[in-house]
């Protein structure tokens, strides 16, 4: 037994010192630079949704309308901008043993937080999204961020990195939702003013009537076949890139 | 005596890709023409539709992958996908059916995947799948025999209700199915699903407008039709008897055990045989050579399994016809069967 703990020690001791070098090489960089990289990566290069394919579970599943997609979109961008924003001022203070834990409590709370504020102001939304809402706390993505970044680095650094992050996320969400809604329905928007209220309403568009919706588009298969081509036409640009 | 000697291989006869898809086309042709002598001319608009929705979008995708355009189409592997869509679907779908249906079956399912001999999936299937899935009410729309349809259909009429849907006294595919007594008419295999749903037996049913005429007649008179053209096919070997006689007598043996324990809920096995699309399934969809097992005991465990999923699906399961699903799902189980089914290398020791 002893020996074990001398062993953890030694470890955390490892860690400690990795994230001190981290950050001594971070902070003197000129902030602007870190700022472009940071929304480079989150955007583009490390898109959680399409690069990093994490949190496909909610991604696929809610993404039958553009409003379903936002709507859990910004959700996951106030929990993963917080959960950053908080992991990153206890990062000194948690116990490596146990920072897993610690972090899961936070973003679950932050969770329950949006959940209540869902439920009390965008009913009809809340209840479409269901049981995704809750399963947020999942998302790999968020948990990851806290873990791979916001643990090691700096609050306002932490802040911008999970705006971007969520951002990506959100994009990806809005893109597959925008797809499917049109090929399914012929519509965007239909059902905005569950999220932003009545006044929204008349950002719903028909781009074509149908008597037969496409079901598949709204089906989960659906969403693997476009998540699939999206992926696709990432690489394309990102091969025309490298080959100019 | 002198004898001829040669070094391998020793099969003589050249046969190539285009040679065997005209074969496999050919061998439709009974199917086809006794399918249109009984429903009428409309799936030869469907088939025209197909073809050309087909070769256009393989082309297409050749010149975006960058391979020779020419040679590939004229194998006419694309027709035979194209072909197999337009007949499983009904021949009075709306145009845009089958066309988003070709165009799935060859640019998802086949070149996404890496085309010709790289697809996964059988093209034509997947292709019938999504239309399933996503058209319900269009895929559904079977048309009773011409002698109990409610109003003569002329070949204008196809065309108008194809491309418009509605003929050209404005009449919708609905009230063309409709007969003078005024029933609609579903496939017989989703007519016996309701009933027995709605807890009439299978005698009872049997005896009903829609099977006591010669609608039910006319899915097995197609039946019979493909039977001939896939036996043609045995004959000239171009496909091997593996999957298609263990896929019918796994239909036979499945479909018995059910029908033993209860006659008056699960149809017979000779009914299975000849309805739906089983005939077309065991000659001309499961033996696709690109995802269907290669090696004999695989072949065999392959239209076992199918069989088995056929039957478990239409008496169970959610939708009538159940060959497609099947195919797909033992699609999908190939790569595993032909792992475990590998011949042994001869020479080598047994353990």
């Amino acid at each position: 037994m002893p020996q074990e703990t001398g062993h953890n020690t030694a470890k955390d001791m490892d860690m400690n010192e990795e994230i001190a070098a981290e950050e001594i090489v971070t902070e003197p960089v000129n902030d602007s630079a870190v700022y472009k990289e940071l929304s480079l990566q989150g955007l583009w290069k490390n898109n959680p949704g399409i690069v990093q394919l994490l949190g496909l579970c909610p991604l696929l599943a809610v993404t039958n309308t553009l409003t379903n997609a936002l709507g859990l979109g910004l959700a996951t961008l106030f929990v993963v901008i917080s959960s950053n924003i908080l992991i990153s001022l206890i990062r000194h203070h948690v116990p490596k043993a146990i920072r897993i834990p610690v972090f899961v409590m936070i973003i679950a709370s932050l969770v329950s937080c949006i959940q209540l504020l869902m439920n009390a102001y965008t009913y009809q939304l809340y209840l479409s999204l269901g049981i995704f809402i809750p399963l947020i706390v999942t998302n790999c993505m968020i948990i990851g961020r806290a873990e791979a970044f916001a643990s090691k680095n700096n609050v306002k650094h932490s802040a911008f990195d999970g705006l971007m992050m969520g951002l990506g996320f959100t994009a990806v969400l809005v893109l597959l939702g925008a797809s499917r809604e049109i090929l399914a329905q012929g519509t965007l928007f239909d059902g905005i003013e569950t999220l932003l209220g009545d006044w929204a309403s008349f950002m719903t568009v028909t781009l074509y009537n149908t008597d037969t919706s496409f079901l598949l588009a709204a089906l989960p298969p659906g969403a693997f076949i476009i998540m699939g081509l999206i992926i696709a036409l990432k690489n394309i640009i990102d091969n025309k890139i490298t080959n100019k | 005596m002198a004898f001829f000697s040669s070094t391998s291989p020793h099969q003589q006869t050249k046969r190539r890709t285009p040679e065997i898809m005209k074969m496999v086309v050919f061998a439709l042709l009974p199917g086809i023409i006794v399918h249109s002598y009984l429903f009428g001319l409309a799936i030869y608009v469907q088939i025209a539709l197909a073809v050309i929705t087909a070769l256009l979008a393989e082309a297409a995708f050749l010149a975006l992958r960058k391979r020779s355009i020419l040679k590939s189409i004229k194998d006419y592997t694309a027709v035979v996908t194209a072909v197999l869509l337009a007949i499983s679907i009904p021949s009075l779908a709306p145009w845009w059916v089958i066309v988003i249906g070709t165009l799935f079956s060859i640019i998802i399912v086949k070149h996404l995947y890496g085309g010709l001999g790289q697809n996964i999936f059988n093209p034509a299937m997947a292709g019938y799948v999504l239309l399933l899935i996503s058209f319900p009410v269009q895929m559904t729309a079977w048309l009773p025999v011409q002698s109990m349809q409610a109003f003569s259909v002329s070949f204008s009429d196809i065309l108008s209700l194809i491309f418009t849907g509605f003929s050209i006294d404005g009449y919708s595919v609905t009230q063309v199915k409709t007969s003078i007594d005024g029933f609609t008419l579903a496939t017989p295999l989703e007519t016996i699903r309701n009933a027995i749903h709605s807890g009439e037996t299978i005698s009872e049913t049997l005896k009903t407008t829609l099977f006591s005429s010669d609608s039910l007649q006319g899915s097995q008179w197609v039946n019979l039709a493909f039977l001939a053209g896939g036996l043609l096919l045995l004959k000239k070997q171009i496909i091997l008897w593996y999957i298609p006689i263990s896929f019918l007598a796994g239909v036979i043996v499945f479909s018995f055990i059910p029908f033993a324990s209860d006659p008056d809920l699960y149809s017979s096995p000779l009914y299975h045989l000849f309805s739906g699309a089983t005939m077309l399934g065991a000659f001309f969809i499961l033996t696709d050579p690109v995802t269907a097992s290669t090696t004999v005991k695989g072949r065999i465990f392959y239209g076992l399994l199918c069989a088995l999923l056929v039957v478990v699906i239409r008496n169970v399961g959610g939708y009538p016809d159940a060959v497609a699903f099947a195919v797909l799902l033992a699609n999908m189980c190939v790569p595993l069967i032909d792992y475990y089914s590998k011949p042994k290398v001869y020479g080598r020791r047994r353990k």
